[in-house]
């Protein structure tokens, strides 16, 4: 692209640069190994994403087995209760499978599909999206194999379950944290002994280039849906997008299609944790410095030694040191707002929309309702705020209990 | 000896054995004593691992070596003081092996300052491949450090071109596809994909990962200029009583195989 034309079009408009590149964010940071396996990959998704029939098909899974469009669900009572604008729920939640994860496990495992692939591996923390690659694996007829920290085999038990009732093995993690940073490792190790074989699902706009291009590209569609919704419901677009991020893929797909919009106003909600100070958290962005795992170049928790931290979040989805090289990106830039909230909003938030909506939101979604507190008040109540309910909670109900009775 | 040592490493004519420790594990004393012994047994040169949080190229064997290092309180400074001991003990080239991240965050010019200082020759950087290295190659120059670069099995024979010309000295052959460990054998397509780089590569090259007894050497004869050896060794330097005679024993068979 000739220099001009990107003066006058905000980097973070276009694609990620040859190198997969979100200004200074991303890049491909992974042993040699899978260098080929990127690039093939890389090719074979910008021509199955050119291709009418590809994005057909693709279209096709979504509307027929996924339930999409999901609707943008006005929460009157809970706008009420809060004062802080008209409050509408992007009810990812009501995807099947539970989440906005299966958008980008059917367009990957499509995909997977086309290069030949019969193995499909993939790591999950809270385990939405293990679930989500395993009934799509189950679909197509595929071998799955989903690591997951030890940790959060135990804290997530009515996933583990429902993954393996579709067919997949569930490998624990034993090594480090036992949680999401340590199953991610270990699916990169399985897939760097296994690349000629097997199809890596990365479940979040994470690791190695095309992966957070390529999530992005599939979680699109709930930005572009909640745009026409804004727009046919309420007749003009949102003044503000909340969305909780974790790797960021709900977030990054609810505001793609708004990023044009300078007037829309974004703000991503990271985990809090027992508070930043408290050095327990998930704040990679807010509270992280610029550095390289799982095969990008992002903000991440680190200590004065260049090793990663181990995060803390009450969240299994958002318990990861690390972030998408696009969020660290739309960060610098100043275009999105990152905050955090902790550990205990998170929860009593959880039981706000439990009680004013008769919706129990997963603890990652809590975190973005959570955040709507921050939000200056709105007198004349005309402020349109879309929130991406990115998935239900029925996962997290023994977390709650536990929480509740201590 | 300087840089040049990297390059005196292949004059004989002869493979070399290149033994794999992780700086700082079990103890610092141990450590110290099996790149001793390694010497000792005929090592050509050392590649002392710089332990890391998430080492994804790594198995098991190395994975626990890092984190009993690190737990010990393992640094790179830590890392940079090791070196300097055994440099000044040892006449053999040294080679840090690790991952970006710990880098980055120290800074690559001070990083690349501290390793010179520690009289290193050069490093290996896995997670680094050539495309993300400019900015790297730049300051390790700057301090005429070696850059050791990885081929893989999937190379293609434009990337192992392509790898050979950036590496400096020489390129480091990932012997099958995978994390490292110690493996059974050596499988037909090892030497398959060995004997294409051999065709490429203008540079010497070492093989690593899976080499583990003399016989693997064997069956590599003519097919590398060097063999390493890391997840073999990490067992026996944990053995409270004879595990560093064990381990020098391994080494000076491995020797005897390459020669």
């Amino acid at each position: 692209m000739p220099a001009k034309a990107s003066h006058r079009r905000p980097l973070y408009l276009r694609r990620p640069d040859r190198r997969g590149r979100f200004g200074a964010y991303g890049g491909r940071y992974v042993p040699e190994t899978l260098i080929p396996a990127l690039d093939q990959l890389a090719a074979d998704f910008e021509r199955a994403w050119k291709d009418k029939s590809f994005r057909a098909e693709y279209a096709r899974w979504l509307a027929e087995f996924a339930g999409r469009p999901t609707p943008l669900y006005h929460a009157a009572n809970l706008s009420r209760r809060l004062g802080r604008g008209q409050i509408y729920l992007k009810r990812e939640d009501l995807n099947h499978t539970g989440s906005h994860k299966l958008n980008n496990t059917i367009g990957q495992i499509l995909l997977a599909v086309r290069q030949g692939k019969r193995r499909i591996i993939a790591e999950t923390g809270a385990g939405q999206h293990g679930v989500a690659t395993a009934t799509v694996a189950a679909l197509f007829g595929l071998i799955c194999d989903v690591y997951m920290g030890a940790v959060d085999v135990a804290r997530q038990a009515p996933n583990v379950e429902r993954m393996r009732l579709l067919g997949a093995r569930v490998i624990p993690v034993t090594t480090g944290a036992q949680t999401l940073k340590d199953a991610t490792s270990e699916a990169i190790r399985d897939w760097v002994a296994n690349v000629e074989t097997t199809y890596y699902v990365i479940g979040s706009v994470v690791g190695p280039h095309p992966y957070p291009y390529m999530v992005r590209e599939f979680q699109r569609v709930i930005g572009r849906e909640a745009r026409a919704q804004a727009l046919r419901q309420c007749g003009h677009l949102p003044d503000t997008l909340v969305a909780c991020v974790g790797g960021g893929s709900n977030a990054i797909g609810l505001f793609t299609d708004f990023l044009p919009d300078t007037k829309v106003e974004m703000i991503g909600v990271e985990a809090g944790g027992c508070g930043r100070r408290s050095g327990q958290h998930a704040a990679s962005l807010t509270a992280g410095t610029v550095g390289v795992l799982h095969g990008s170049m992002s903000y991440l928790l680190q200590d004065q030694y260049g090793q990663v931290t181990v995060p803390h979040s009450i969240s299994a989805g958002l318990d990861y040191p690390g972030v998408g090289p696009e969020h660290s990106f739309l960060r610098d830039s100043g275009r999105v707002r990152y905050l955090s909230v902790t550990d205990k909003d998170a929860l009593a938030a959880f039981e706000m929309l439990a009680r004013t909506e008769g919706i129990l939101p997963a603890l990652e979604s809590a975190h973005a309702i959570a955040a709507l507190s921050h939000l200056p008040g709105n007198k004349s109540g005309r402020r349109l705020i879309v929130v991406c309910l990115s998935g239900r909670g029925d996962k997290d109900l023994a977390t709650v209990m536990e929480q509740n009775h201590a | 000896m300087r840089s040049s040592s990297a390059q005196a490493l292949f004059g004989s004519g002869r493979p070399v054995v290149i033994p794999f420790l992780t700086a700082g594990f079990p103890s610092r004393r141990t450590f110290l004593e099996a790149a001793q012994i390694a010497h000792a047994a005929g090592a050509a040169a050392l590649e002392i691992g710089m332990p890391f949080s998430d080492p994804l190229a790594d198995g098991p064997a190395i994975q626990h070596s890092s984190q009993g290092a690190l737990a010990a309180g393992m640094t790179l400074e830590g890392v940079f003081d090791l070196a300097a001991t055994v440099r000044a003990r040892l006449p053999i080239p040294l080679f840090l092996m690790g991952y970006l991240n710990p880098v980055l965050r120290l800074g690559m010019e001070r990083f690349a300052r501290m390793a010179k200082a520690a009289g290193v020759a050069g490093t290996i950087i896995p997670d680094c491949p050539v495309e993300e290295a400019a900015a790297w190659v730049r300051c390790s120059r700057r301090q005429d450090l070696e850059n050791i670069f990885l081929i893989a099995p999937t190379s293609s024979e434009e990337r192992i071109r392509r790898i050979d010309r950036r590496s400096t000295s020489f390129s480091y052959c990932v012997s099958v596809a995978g994390v490292t460990g110690a493996r059974r054998a050596v499988t037909r397509s090892t030497r398959d994909y060995l004997a294409r780089v051999r065709r490429v590569a203008q540079k010497p090259y070492v093989v690593g990962f899976g080499i583990a007894r003399p016989e693997h050497i064997r069956a590599l004869r003519g097919l590398a200029d060097g063999f390493v050896v890391g997840s073999a060794l990490v067992p026996l330097l944990e053995e409270r009583n004879s595990g560093l005679v064990k381990a020098g024993r391994l080494i000076r068979g491995l020797v005897r195989a390459a020669e």
